[in-house]
C-alpha cells in the first residue's frame, strides 16, 4: 500500500464520518440536543439497502435513493414522535429521550433481522485508477466526490436559500424567529431531514465500502462522527467536515504503521487532546453570555 | 367596525404559580401611540408577549382586528400585521444585518421585501450603510435600529416595541423616539412599553399605569405626564 493509497483511503473513510457528523452539528446546532439515535439512522438505511438489493432484487441506485429517503423520513418521524413534545422541556428530558430511542433502534433491528450480520450485495464495480504505483479505488473516489457534493449543496442551503436562514435564525434564538413568522417546528423537522438524509448517504457509502450491516453498527460508527462533530466545534457544519476526515485519517494512518488495535484509542485520545486545548473544539464558536 | 385595532379584555397570565399579569385591559386605535408604563414587574413584557402569541393567557381576550388570536400560534399572529420588536433587541447576531431582515420579512415575498427594505433603509440610513455587518457587532443603538427595522420588514399595522431605550445613550434614546414618532406619522400604529416613562408619555397619545399586574391609572400622555401620582412613582418627582 502506497502513501497515496492510503491518503485516498483516509479521505473516504473520513467522507463517511463527516456525512454522519454533520447531521449531529446540525441538529445540536437547532435545538442544542446531541441526537444519540443519529447513529442509528445508519443502521436502518443500510437494512434498507440491504431489504431493497437482497430481498427485493431492485437495481443498487434505486436501493441507495429508498435508503436516503428512508433515513430522512425516519429522522422527521423520530422528531415528531419523541422529541417534539419535549420542545419545552429541561434538555435532560431530551437527552434521556435520544438515548431511548437509540436504544429502541437497536433492539428492534435485532428483534426484526437478528443480531448475526447481513450481506449487502454489492453495488457494482467502481474500477480502480492507476497512479504510478498507487491503485485508487473507484468506490473510495466515489465516496470523497459524493461526499464534497453534498457539503457543497448543504452549505449553499444553509447560507443562501430563505430555509436554511430561517434555520440559523432558529438556532440563534427561537422566540425572536418565532417573532418573524418563522414555523420554528417545520424548521426543526427540516433540519431532520437533512441531517438524516446526509447519514443516508453516509449509510450507503459505508455499505459499500464495508458490505454488511447488523443492528449495532451504528453505535461505533455515530460515537466516532460524534467526537468528529465535537472535535471541530459542535453546531459547526465546516468543523463536522475537518473534524470527520481528521477522525478517518487517524484511524487509517494508525492501521498502516501496524497499530490498527490502538486505532480507536488514538480517534479518542485525539478528542482529548483537542477539547483539552481548545474546548469550542477547532472551529467551535467560545460560548458567549445572553445579554 | 370600528377603528380599534388592537383590544385587550381581562387578561391573566403566569409564569407556574406567580401570576404576572392579572387582570389587564385595553385598547389601541388605529393611528395611536399608545404605552404601558411601570416598573420592572409590572406586568409590561408579559403583556406584550401575550398579544404576540409568545405566551398564553390563562384567560381573557385578545381581539386584533376584530378576530380573536388567543391561541393563535406566534408565526402566525405576525402574518396577521402584528410585529414585536422583543426587549433587549435580540438580533440574530451571527447573521448580517441585510440578512437580519430578510428574516423580518418571513412571511412575505422576496418582490414585496425589496421594496420593504428601502423603506426601512429609508427610517434607517446607518442599517444601509452597514447591511453585509454581522449584527452582533453592531452598537447598541444599531442594534435596536436594526431589530425595530427587522419588525417594520412584516409591514405590521401595529408595531409593539419592548423596552426601545434600554441600555443606550442619550442622544440614542431622542433618535429612537424621533423615529417612533416618524413611524407613526407615516402610519403605523404603535405601541410603546417603556421605563422611561418621560420619554414614552411625551410622545404618547394615550397611556396606562401598570402595577402589579393590573392597570392602575389611564389617561392622555399629556394628562399623566404632569399627574402627581405618575410623577412621583416615575418620573423623579
Amino acid at each position: 500500500m502506497t502513501f497515496l493509497t492510503q491518503v485516498l483511503n483516509g479521505l473516504s473513510l473520513g467522507s463517511i464520518y463527516a456525512l454522519v457528523a454533520l447531521g449531529y452539528t446540525m441538529v445540536y446546532g437547532i435545538i442544542l440536543l446531541l441526537n444519540f439515535a443519529h447513529g442509528d439512522i445508519i443502521m436502518v438505511g443500510g437494512y434498507i439497502a440491504w431489504i431493497a438489493m437482497a430481498n427485493l432484487g431492485l437495481p443498487p441506485a434505486i436501493a441507495a435513493i429508498l435508503a436516503v429517503i428512508g433515513c430522512m423520513a425516519l429522522g422527521v418521524l423520530i422528531d415528531k414522535i419523541a422529541y417534539a413534545p419535549l420542545r419545552d422541556a429541561p434538555r435532560l428530558s431530551i437527552l434521556i429521550t435520544a438515548i431511548g430511542v437509540s436504544y429502541f433502534l437497536e433492539n428492534g433491528g435485532q428483534l426484526a433481522f437478528g443480531a448475526a450480520a447481513k450481506v449487502v450485495p454489492s453495488f457494482g464495480d467502481f474500477g480502480s485508477i492507476q497512479l504510478g504505483d498507487a491503485s485508487l479505488s473507484g468506490r473510495a473516489i466515489l465516496t470523497v466526490l459524493v461526499t464534497a457534493a453534498a457539503t457543497a449543496v448543504l452549505t449553499f442551503l444553509v447560507q443562501k436559500t430563505k430555509l436554511g436562514k430561517a434555520m440559523r435564525a432558529v438556532s440563534e434564538d427561537m422566540g425572536a424567529a418565532r417573532l418573524m413568522g418563522i414555523n420554528v417546528n417545520n424548521t426543526i423537522s427540516f433540519t431532520f431531514a437533512v441531517g438524516s438524509a446526509l447519514a443516508g448517504i453516509g449509510s450507503v457509502l459505508y455499505c459499500m465500502a464495508y458490505t454488511q450491516v447488523t443492528p449495532t453498527m451504528g453505535i461505533m460508527l455515530g460515537t466516532k462522527a460524534f467526537v468528529a462533530a465535537v472535535l471541530g466545534g459542535i453546531g459547526s457544519i465546516p468543523g463536522a467536515v475537518i473534524g470527520g476526515l481528521i477522525v478517518g485519517f487517524a484511524e487509517v494512518f494508525v492501521s498502516a504503521i501496524g497499530l490498527s488495535v490502538w486505532q480507536d484509542a488514538v480517534v479518542f485520545l485525539l478528542l482529548i487532546i483537542v477539547l483539552v486545548v481548545k474546548p469550542t473544539g477547532l472551529l467551535g464558536r467560545p460560548m458567549t453570555e445572553k445579554v | 367596525m370600528s377603528d380599534t385595532l388592537l383590544s385587550v379584555n381581562d387578561i391573566h397570565v403566569s409564569y407556574g404559580a406567580i401570576k404576572a399579569v392579572r387582570g389587564i385591559s385595553f385598547d389601541i386605535k388605529k393611528g395611536e401611540i399608545v404605552t404601558l408604563i411601570g416598573a420592572n414587574g409590572a406586568g409590561k413584557s408579559t403583556t406584550l408577549n401575550t398579544v404576540s402569541g409568545l405566551i398564553k393567557p390563562d384567560q381573557g381576550a385578545v381581539e386584533f382586528k376584530g378576530e380573536s388570536i388567543v391561541g393563535v400560534k406566534a408565526h402566525k399572529i405576525v402574518e396577521k400585521g402584528l410585529a414585536l420588536c422583543p426587549e433587549g433587541r435580540r438580533v440574530f447576531q451571527q447573521m448580517s444585518v441585510a440578512e437580519n431582515l430578510d428574516m423580518g420579512g418571513y412571511t412575505r415575498s422576496d418582490a414585496e421585501n425589496k421594496e420593504t427594505i428601502e423603506v426601512v433603509y429609508e427610517h434607517f440610513p446607518r442599517l444601509k450603510e452597514r447591511m453585509g455587518q454581522m449584527a452582533g457587532t453592531l452598537s447598541g443603538g444599531e442594534q435596536q435600529m436594526l431589530a425595530m427595522g427587522r419588525a417594520l420588514m412584516s409591514k405590521p399595522d401595529l408595531l409593539m416595541l419592548d423596552e426601545p431605550s434600554m441600555g443606550l445613550a442619550p442622544i440614542l434614546v431622542q433618535e429612537i423616539f424621533d423615529i417612533i414618532k416618524e413611524l407613526n406619522a407615516a402610519g403605523t400604529t404603535i405601541l410603546l412599553v417603556e421605563q422611561n416613562a418621560n420619554m414614552a408619555l411625551s410622545i404618547a397619545d394615550r397611556a396606562y399605569v401598570l402595577e402589579i399586574g393590573t392597570i392602575k391609572k389611564t389617561g392622555t400622555g399629556a394628562e399623566l405626564l404632569v399627574d402627581d401620582d405618575v410623577r412621583k412613582a416615575y418620573l423623579g418627582g
